[in-house]
């Protein structure tokens, strides 16, 4: 039921201060186009930022750097492992 | 899809279980709170590879599993009444009340429909200014600014033939409540993510500190998945118990304010019942009274009968994680998702309905 996938912002529309603007972004992902709403997301995105979407709703944006640094420490952690174990 | 095939690539995923053997230096339980998570662990495989000593059991964390009979029952017999139009999430159809269930409801004439978003319930009561729409407010915290959202836009658009019935639930009250039964011995705790993209990581906290419960609030994808196996095994055979997120990209530690104050100002926090659980003290949300026009449970005479569980169903003790589905006598046998009796085999979230999906032997 909490599933929510990242999609790319292509158009913000409305004003982040004022609710009763219609806070709409298009998002896409892999080809597929969508209207969502922005009225909970915790920072207003740019055109090309990420946002995670739930129920419609966008909850979450993402933040670039944050998710590079999680990559590649993953990928530090990855790459550290000694030759041996890898059978 | 950006920010989610690397987090599945294989050549990060070979070198973390091979991590994930050398981490678990004791025996842990950890359990794996979220619907969605139980689901990821199985599609990947990942109960094939744990490691020995390393045991995961699933929690309350599916909301259609842990919504009781008695709402159930009331939700069917609002969908019964002349004028009304009720919609749900796609999971909560099929979801057996006492006797009967939204989809045998529908299909004897009541107006039931699926929806994606509760914006999309709302354009519905727009559209159909004769009758009364009925969101199910069923879920989570991921869920409910949603909705606290399309309370609000109700009010702004003035359309008052739209009402929700909140049976919306909080995470952390039911971790609490099952930490202080002594026949659930956990030692870690994969943390829901998107429930702590609007909560925060650090909602976590008092779970380590008074419970002294590893807590590691992890993202979906194999890499997430793994890494976040990893730090719990640590943190178990360090004793260093704290709060780690390892899904900074979708969870801050403070959580998301905006969507908080939104649920506030829509919510507040009351007694709720759940299913396998019992009533617990503060932990759903009702409308606040200044927004009651939008309350379904203030605009109709809604009756919480007292409901049965069916007999044999073990599905309350599989939500508390002290029972496993196999454990069950009507697991596979009077129990599938053709014919399911108990709501961990309807939803596909559900810890039964992946037993039986992914194998029942894991």
């Amino acid at each position: 039921m909490c599933l929510a996938i990242p999609m790319r912002v292509t158009k913000v529309q409305g004003d982040p201060d004022d609710f009763l603007s219609n806070q709409i972004a298009t998002v896409d992902a892999d080809g597929i186009s969508k209207e969502i709403r922005l009225d909970i997301i915790d920072h207003w995105p740019a055109v090309g930022d990420y946002v995670i979407i739930h129920a419609g709703f966008a909850i979450h944006s993402l933040i670039e750097e944050e998710a590079l640094k999680n990559i590649s420490l993953l990928r530090e952690l990855a790459e550290n492992t000694p030759e041996e174990l890898l059978s | 899809m950006k920010y989610v095939d690397e987090y599945r690539d294989s050549t990060l995923a070979k070198p973390l279980v091979d991590e994930l053997q050398r981490a678990v230096t004791k025996p842990l339980r950890v359990m794996e709170v979220c619907g969605s998570h139980t689901m990821a662990i199985f599609r990947n495989g990942l109960r094939t590879i744990l490691p020995e000593g390393m045991e995961l059991v699933s929690g309350p964390g599916c909301p259609v599993c842990v919504t009781s009979a008695s709402h159930m029952d009331a939700f069917i017999a609002m969908a019964d009444q002349p004028g009304v139009r009720v919609t749900i999430f796609g999971d909560l159809f099929r979801v057996p009340g006492t006797h009967t269930s939204l989809a045998i409801a529908s299909s004897r004439g009541a107006k039931v429909d699926i929806v994606y978003s509760p914006m999309d319930a709302l354009d519905l009561a727009e559209k159909n200014p004769g009758e009364l729409v009925i969101f199910l407010g069923v879920g989570f915290e991921t869920t409910t600014p949603g909705i606290a959202a399309t309370i609000l836009a109700a009010k702004n658009r003035n359309i008052s033939n739209f009402v929700v019935f909140s049976t919306q639930k909080l995470m952390p009250p039911p971790m609490i409540a099952l930490l202080s039964d002594p026949a659930l011995k956990i030692d870690g705790l994969l943390c829901p993510g998107h429930v702590s993209s609007i909560i925060g990581a650090g909602a976590w906290e008092p779970l380590a500190k008074d419970y002294n419960l590893a807590c590691v609030v992890g993202g979906f994808e194999t890499a997430d998945l793994l890494k976040s196996l990893i730090l719990l095994a640590k943190q178990v055979g360090s004793e260093e118990i704290k709060v780690e997120n390892v899904y900074p990209r979708a969870v801050a530690w403070e959580g998301n304010a905006r969507a908080c104050k939104m649920v506030d100002e829509i919510f507040k926090p009351t007694d709720m019942d759940w299913r396998g659980l019992g009533n617990i003290p503060l932990s759903g949300l009702k409308i606040r009274s200044k927004y009651s026009s939008f309350d379904a449970e203030q605009r109709l005479d809604i009756d919480l009968p007292k409901a049965e569980e069916p007999k044999g169903c073990m599905c309350g003790e599989i939500l508390k994680g002290l029972s496993t589905p196999n454990e069950c006598p009507l697991f596979d046998t009077r129990c599938t998702p053709a014919n399911p009796i108990g709501p961990c085999m309807v939803s596909s979230e559900g810890t039964c309905a992946a037993y039986h999906k992914y194998g029942r032997d894991l």
